[in-house]
């Protein structure tokens, strides 16, 4: 145990940092902090331009130090002596998943600042300003609300981390660093406050909680193994003496902190209502890069500290959580996929299909290292797909602000062909017909995990997304077949911004079904996790 | 084998026509119709250049092609076709044509968008040849599946009361033999290390006996589900008896084809032992839908729903052929799966004339109408002979060679598919007598489009079925040639060899054991 060598005699001595490595997050949380520089120093009708340029301009040049890095497997950290200290790892699938996190970052970006489709945004700065009031009619004139962008830049800076966070202490910093500003981002929404507040403080208690298990496991682990970091735990599995139940429950705490957030069954119920109350460019996020977030860390924890993927023959903890997690992705696959099929708001069926969402990317996950690859492309082809539906949510207004109720939505398809067959493609998209990326990515995962041996998990995904798919049917077939209703909601036209981010969601769902060997071979070639 | 990319070419052509029929302004019908109309017609020219080009003797896939498309998944565009794909593109060439000018004013009368009407039937023909071009499996998946979006919107859009009901069940009742069939493919491409392409799994030979059962199971219940075997029909009946005529036609008469299509070219050579094993099963549910399916449809009240259970008796009988395992019966069976496209697409397409002329498809409703239209009463009456399988007409020539096949292995199967024989007899002569025949129903009278008999659309529409039909009662001859190699071929995959001498099926002669 060298680690607990070092530290019992105090030899503090400073590694060298690799700040090209650690650049991609510097980038977006410095960009956060100018942010909020700016809210503070610029006169009010200026700050929502600046704002709107520094976080667009800080993901991209964000993304550039991210493909700078590509195929330079290092931790962020080294000691002179050249042992690791593996704070931040930043190794090919954490790149790739960082660049994911930035790349939809953009778009949910660009959804977030959308402020022409209603005027004056879907944010409200703060409860005060009342519906309707002076203040609000002012905001209609001046974009305001802009404290929603550092805001979003801090989530975004933490998603990232959390996926390149080499120990649990590092993730635990970035899990909160993502949380608290996404519980205020949800209770800041415009119209359908109380919903939103409502939502903001379900999320904020349940998330709280699931915090709290999280470090209660991360210390329980460091009782086991003497060490936060990855390797350090993984090593400790083959080597320790300690008591197994210390690592055992302190396995179970730290799982329920990480399922909580990528909405796995039994820890989803905070979903619908977040997703349903939040203002929809925020779920938008919340269901793109969240969802990355979430099961990149999930694949960290388990392919480095609990499956052994430095060798994959060797001892690992494999055989002790497999079982346990096998049932909850098939009971994520299918209540996700039952209860979606009772919805009949838009948002909340999408709340769901991202719950069964997060089973089928769970059995990626249980597939260890052979499914990394698929798991990778999962995340991509659900999150540009599920970032268009929202953005297209988003367009289906009428004077009370957003329709989101499906019996509002019927015969759409009249008034507005080009909404409805764009919206049609995204719905065969998440039901996986061949030729979108939904089908792309089914078959990536199942293929991979049905190799790896995992028989039962595929057939319990393919059933369910039989089960899925008549959800989504059922709102294609409300566009196209059924007849309009009184007073029925208008398709806003987009403006650029939303425009921008429906047209990348549609071109990527119909590119990675059409042609997905690119992406495959992108992460092909990002590897596995950076192990001992 | 040869230079122009035939096969590519009658999947492109008809998905341009899509486009560009598409793209037609709303406004202007006439326009989508006369360009889809020519599309298609270049689809049958090109299939009979095909026809002619064919060597009949060679059990090879002909016309292949390959392009390379997902390398990591095994994934390629591979095309080739062997006899029974062949005679079932040729199928659906000629019917193509013949639905869109018997749908020529289905959508306008219901005041629908025209030219996406005939776009998606030009998309679904492209989709359905994709399906028997393919040879490579997952490639076959693809057409497998996306063939029920467009279907989807032309029974959900197009279509008559409950459309919406029916449409559904029909993508969901796909979808999960779909899915099944995802995994049994997946399941596939492990065992084969990632190959995927049809030859190849041929030459690899079949997988382990025990995985080779999960298998087959999972791509017979995709297809069973397809055919319609029962009991999985159920969605048939509605889907049939929503979609409007020329869509039925097209359904019935070429999708589900793909069901029995499939089983011969994936379930049979892929999975020969487990092929052996659930054979019974197969037979068994085969000769359930026989006399189950001529059963319901005696007691059906209305036309078209009476139709589609015919189908599903008639499905029964392909299914009998293709697993009483002989050369006759097989050969019997493929072409019945085309002569079954004719007989019932025309009987589609009557009802379709009849229903829009009187406003409904019950029994009921009519009475005497042959009085006033003898000549859309003879078509309905060819229609049904070649329902019930009159010889003369194609249906006698494959239910006897399935008969004679399925004779010379198993009698009581034989014995009992008769049955299905004279049952047939029953619904078709119950169902003319009940509507053309007898006292005429006042109410027809009175209604104007009765008394218009067959015109010159309706004619052209209607002609080339009958010919096809009567032609290939009489001469069968060149069809057999083209199909039975791919059957024989397909049973040496199996592993059967037909009992005692074989014979050429060129003069089906009894196997003499008795």
């Amino acid at each position: 145990m060298t680690t607990m060598v070092s530290a019992d005699t105090l030899d503090i001595s400073f590694p060298e940092v690799d700040y090209l490595a650690l650049a991609p997050l510097l980038i977006v949380f410095g960009a956060a902090c100018v942010g909020i520089l700016l809210e503070a120093f610029l006169p009010r009708t200026r700050r929502y331009s600046a704002q709107l340029v520094l976080s667009v301009v800080g993901l991209v040049a964000a993304l550039v130090t991210i493909v700078m890095n590509v195929g330079e497997d290092r931790p962020a950290f080294a000691m002179s002596d050249g042992s690791r200290v593996d704070a931040i790892v930043i190794d090919g699938p954490g790149l790739f998943l960082m660049g994911a996190i930035v790349a939809m970052g953009v778009i949910a970006v660009l959804l977030i600042a959308e402020r022409r489709v209603s005027a004056g945004g879907a944010f409200v700065a703060h409860a005060a300003v009342a519906a309707d009031s002076k203040a609000d009619a002012a905001q209609a004139r001046h974009p305001g609300a802009t404290e929603v962008f550092p805001l979003t830049m801090f989530a975004i800076g933490g998603m990232m981390l959390f996926c390149v966070a080499g120990d649990l202490l590092t993730m635990f910093i970035a899990l909160e660093a993502f949380s608290l500003p996404l519980y205020l981002l949800c209770g800041l929404a415009r119209r359908r406050r109380l919903l939103s507040q409502e939502a903001a403080m379900k999320y904020f208690l349940l998330g709280a909680f699931a915090s709290a298990f999280f470090i209660y496991g991360v210390a329980l682990l460091y009782g086991y193994a003497g060490s936060v970091q990855l390797v350090d735990i993984n090593a400790a599995i083959a080597a320790s003496g300690n008591s197994q139940v210390l690592l055992l429950s302190g396995l179970a705490m730290l799982a329920v902190g990480l399922l909580f957030k990528a909405a796995a069954v039994p820890f989803h119920v905070w979903t619908p209502d977040v997703y349903t109350g939040a203002p929809t460019p925020v779920t938008a996020l919340m269901a793109a890069c969240t969802k990355v977030a979430a099961i990149g860390g999930l694949l960290r924890v388990f392919n480095v500290a609990f499956g052994n993927s430095g060798n994959p023959g060797g001892p690992s903890l494999a055989w002790d959580w497999r079982p346990i997690l096998i049932a909850i992705a098939i009971a994520t696959m299918v209540i996700g996929a039952i209860l979606a099929v009772t919805q009949t708001d838009i948002k909340r069926l999408l709340a769901y299909s991202s719950i069964a969402n997060a089973g089928y990317l769970l059995v990626g996950v249980i597939a260890l290292g052979q499914a990394l690859g698929a798991t990778l492309f999962y995340l991509v082809a659900y999150g540009f797909t599920v970032l268009a539906a929202f953005a297209v949510v988003t367009l289906v207004r009428d004077s009370q602000g957003e329709a989101t109720h499906l019996s509002r939505w019927a015969g759409l398809a009249k008034r507005s062909p080009r909404f409805a067959v764009i919206f049609t493609l995204l719905m065969l998209a998440f039901a996986g017909i061949p030729l979108t990326s939904g089908f792309a990515a089914k078959f990536a995962v199942f293929s991979s995990a049905l190799e790896a041996g995992q028989t039962s998990l595929v057939i319990v995904g393919v059933l369910s997304s039989v089960i899925l798919a008549f959800p989504y049917l059922k709102v294609v077939v409300l566009l196209w077949l059924s007849q309009p209703v009184e007073d029925a909601p208008a398709v806003s036209m987009p403006g650029f911004m939303t425009g921008t981010a429906v047209t990348v969601g549609v071109v990527f769902t119909v590119l990675l079904g059409l042609a997905p060997q690119v992406l495959l071979n992108i992460v092909d070639g990002a590897g596995q996790f950076l192990a001992k | 084998m040869s230079s122009f990319p035939f096969l590519s070419a009658l999947i492109v052509v008809p998905l341009i026509g899509a486009l560009i029929t598409a793209a037609v302004p709303k406004g202007k019908p006439r326009q989508a119709k006369f360009i889809a109309m020519g599309f298609s017609l270049v689809v049958l020219a090109i299939t009979a250049v095909m026809c002619v080009r064919f060597t009949a003797g060679d059990r090879a896939l002909q016309f292949t092609e390959h392009y390379s498309w997902v390398p990591d998944w095994g994934l390629n565009l591979s095309f080739g076709v062997d006899g029974i794909a062949l005679v079932m593109l040729a199928l659906t060439a000629v019917l193509t044509p013949v639905v869109i000018g018997a749908s020529w004013n289905d959508a306008d009368a219901e005041k629908r968008n025209v030219p996406t009407f005939f776009a998606l039937i030009l998309a679904l023909q492209a989709t359905m040849i994709g399906t028997f071009v393919s040879a490579n499996v997952l490639l076959f998946y693809i057409f497998f599946e996306v063939m029920l979006v467009p279907m989807y919107f032309l029974i959900g859009s197009y279509g008559g009361l409950r459309r919406q009901y029916a449409a559904v069940k029909f993508f969901l009742y796909s979808l999960l033999g779909g899915m099944v069939l995802l995994a049994a493919i997946i399941g596939l491409w492990v065992a084969s290390g990632g190959v995927m392409d049809w030859q190849a799994l041929i030459d690899g030979g079949p997988v382990d006996p025990t995985l080779q059962n999960w298998l087959f199971l999972g791509f017979f219940l995709a297809f069973a589900i397809k055919a319609p075997f029962f009991p999985f029909h159920t969605w048939l009946p509605d889907a049939g008896g929503a979609a409007p005529a020329g869509v039925a036609a097209l359904l019935v008469g070429v999708m589900d084809k793909i069901g029995t299509f499939a089983i011969l070219r994936y379930c049979l050579p892929l999975f020969p032992d487990a092929s052996q094993t659930f054979a019974p099963l197969a037979i068994a549910l085969a000769l359930v839908g026989v006399i189950y399916g001529a059963l319901v449809a005696i007691g059906q009240t209305d036309l078209r729903r009476l139709v589609a259970y015919t189908s599903i008796a008639h499905f029964g009988f392909i299914g009998v052929g293709i697993f009483a395992f002989t050369t006759q019966s097989g050969t019997g069976a493929v072409l019945y799966m085309v002569n079954h496209g004719l007989a019932t697409g025309l009987l589609f397409i009557v009802v379709g004339m009849l229903a829009a002329r009187r406003g409904s498809s019950q029994i009921a409703d009519f009475g005497g109408a042959g009085k006033l239209m003898p000549l859309l009463a003879g078509t309905f009456f060819i229609a049904g002979m070649a329902s019930l399988a009159l010889p003369g007409t194609a249906p006698f020539v494959s239910e006897f060679l399935v008969m004679l096949g399925t004779f010379s292995v198993n009698k009581p199967v034989a014995i009992i598919s008769v049955l299905g024989i004279i049952l047939a007899a029953g619904y078709v002569l119950w169902m003319y007598q009940r509507t053309m025949q007898g006292t005429l129903n006042p109410a027809l009278t009175e209604l104007k489009p009765m008394r218009r008999d067959l015109n010159l659309r309706e004619k052209l529409v209607v002609t080339p079925l009958i010919v096809g039909i009567l032609a290939l009662g009489v001469y069968p001859q060149p069809v057999l040639d083209i199909i039975n190699p791919a059957v024989e071929s397909t049973l040496d995959f199996v592993g059967v060899t037909d009992p005692a001498p074989t014979v050429p099926t060129a003069e089906p002669v009894a196997t003499g054991d008795n």
